[in-house]
């Protein structure tokens, strides 16, 4: 298409037709939710023969990179998913439970291996191993084997990925997901979860709610999601009207 | 070389100590004095007679009906392709006899082992530390009558750290849900 015909074209174009070309129409929890999705990076965290299985899943037959998780960081700063893989030894499990510490929230566990899961061929006479790792930090998704094979560890992240999707900003700013402890051994934690106070005064998410619905807009509140953004100044005076 | 004449060479050097050699049960061994110890180690490995020059392992076994700890000194001759089994008995509730450190270098970690599992004190060790368990682990794990310790920093031990406890209800987390609301 030369020059001229591109002018054309464009010239041609009502700016409805403009708007249908250049804009698309989301939620925010969908958009932020496929961006975190679509880039979970594991922190290198092979603690003994499940990290090979790690390995090949990282590797080329598998190539756990098409699916985003590729960049195994050394660092949890930079992590999002810890993939707990090996048996965890008492020894060890202060360590992890400072790494995980450490990563930056929304962090997510996949407990690799029947090990990590539940202690494995040491769960009963077993005196060095934790008997799940669970019983040191929230586990998201479990994966039994000894070893999984790398297509399980993949379903795995599958499974982290399909939680994220699943996720909403709302709740994950509310709750401090570092106190989600599991039941198992919520009596041995002193202090109950900390859920964050509800702030009267407007944070970020209102003003972000206050530019892409308007005044009093609420993203989630008036359960009409499944109608599209076209009817949120209709649904928006309902519930103004229902109050 | 064959076990009957490592033994007789180091019978001939030092008789006293050995205090019988079995060889009726697989490897044939011998156990000698703990107080001795280090008599018969410098000789079967400075001796060009057996020359046993790699210490290959120290183990710790336990006999509770019987009332001793056995340590179990596997040794090898590269020159001879030689295998030779030293076994120690001490007394169960006792556990003292000298280390083999000052012979055997790679003994140092050896005897770190079987402190830390079987609770053996080696007397002239010079850092006899845990070495896989934990610094403040309590007991010797590879004991017959270890008692696991019911937590360990928080975190329960044993099978019986599967068992369901009481969760007080409020601390249930309110609106920490994965439910699909898109």
């Amino acid at each position: 298409m030369s020059e001229a015909q591109h002018d054309n074209v464009s010239a041609n174009l009502t700016d409805e037709e403009m708007l249908k070309y250049n804009v698309l129409l989301t939620k925010l929890d969908d958009f932020v939710n496929w961006a975190r999705a679509s880039s979970v990076w594991p922190m290198t965290f092979g603690l003994a023969c499940c990290a090979i299985e790690m390995m090949a899943a990282g590797a080329a037959k598998y190539d756990i990179d098409r699916w985003g998780s590729g960049p195994f960081r050394a660092t949890p700063r930079q992590a999002d998913l810890m993939i707990v893989a090996g048996t965890v030894t008492h020894k060890m499990a202060p360590r992890v439970r400072r790494l995980y510490d450490q990563m930056p929230e929304p962090k997510y566990v996949i407990a690799m291996g029947a090990c990590v899961c539940r202690g494995g061929p040491y769960h009963l006479y077993g005196y060095h191993v934790v008997k799940g790792v669970d019983l040191v930090v929230p586990v998201d998704v479990y994966i039994p084997g000894c070893p999984p094979r790398p297509e399980a560890l993949l379903e795995g992240v599958f499974r982290v990925q399909e939680k994220i999707r699943n996720e909403r900003l709302n709740d994950r700013m509310r709750v401090d997901s570092r106190t989600a402890i599991n039941p198992r051994v919520k009596h041995l934690w002193p202090e109950p979860p900390k859920v964050m106070p509800q702030s009267e005064e407007p944070g970020m998410m209102d003003w972000l709610k206050g530019i892409l619905f308007g005044p009093g807009g609420d993203a989630h509140g008036h359960g009409h999601d499944d109608h599209g953004h076209g009817d949120h100044a209709e649904s928006n005076e309902h519930q103004a009207a229902a109050h | 070389m064959s076990f009957e004449a490592l033994t007789d060479s180091l019978k001939g050097a030092h008789g006293d100590a050995v205090l019988e050699a079995v060889t009726e049960f697989g490897d044939p061994f011998v156990v000698v004095d703990p107080a001795r110890i280090l008599d018969v180690m410098s000789y079967l490995k400075d001796s060009p007679e057996t020359n046993l020059d790699c210490l290959s392992l120290v183990s710790g076994v336990d006999y509770p009906s019987d009332g001793i700890m056995e340590v179990v000194y596997h040794l090898d001759s590269i020159r001879r392709n030689t295998p030779y089994t030293v076994k120690v008995k001490v007394d169960r509730d006792n556990c003292r006899m000298p280390s083999i450190t000052s012979i055997f270098k790679t003994a140092k970690w050896h005897e770190r082992e079987v402190y830390d599992l079987s609770g053996v004190h080696f007397e002239g060790h010079p850092n006899l530390t845990r070495i896989l368990c934990a610094d403040d682990w309590v007991g010797h794990p590879l004991r017959k009558d270890y008692a696991w310790p019911e937590q360990y920093h928080g975190i329960p031990c044993g099978p019986f750290a599967m068992e369901d406890k009481n969760i007080p209800p409020e601390w249930e987390i309110e609106g920490f849900t994965t439910k699909n609301t898109g």
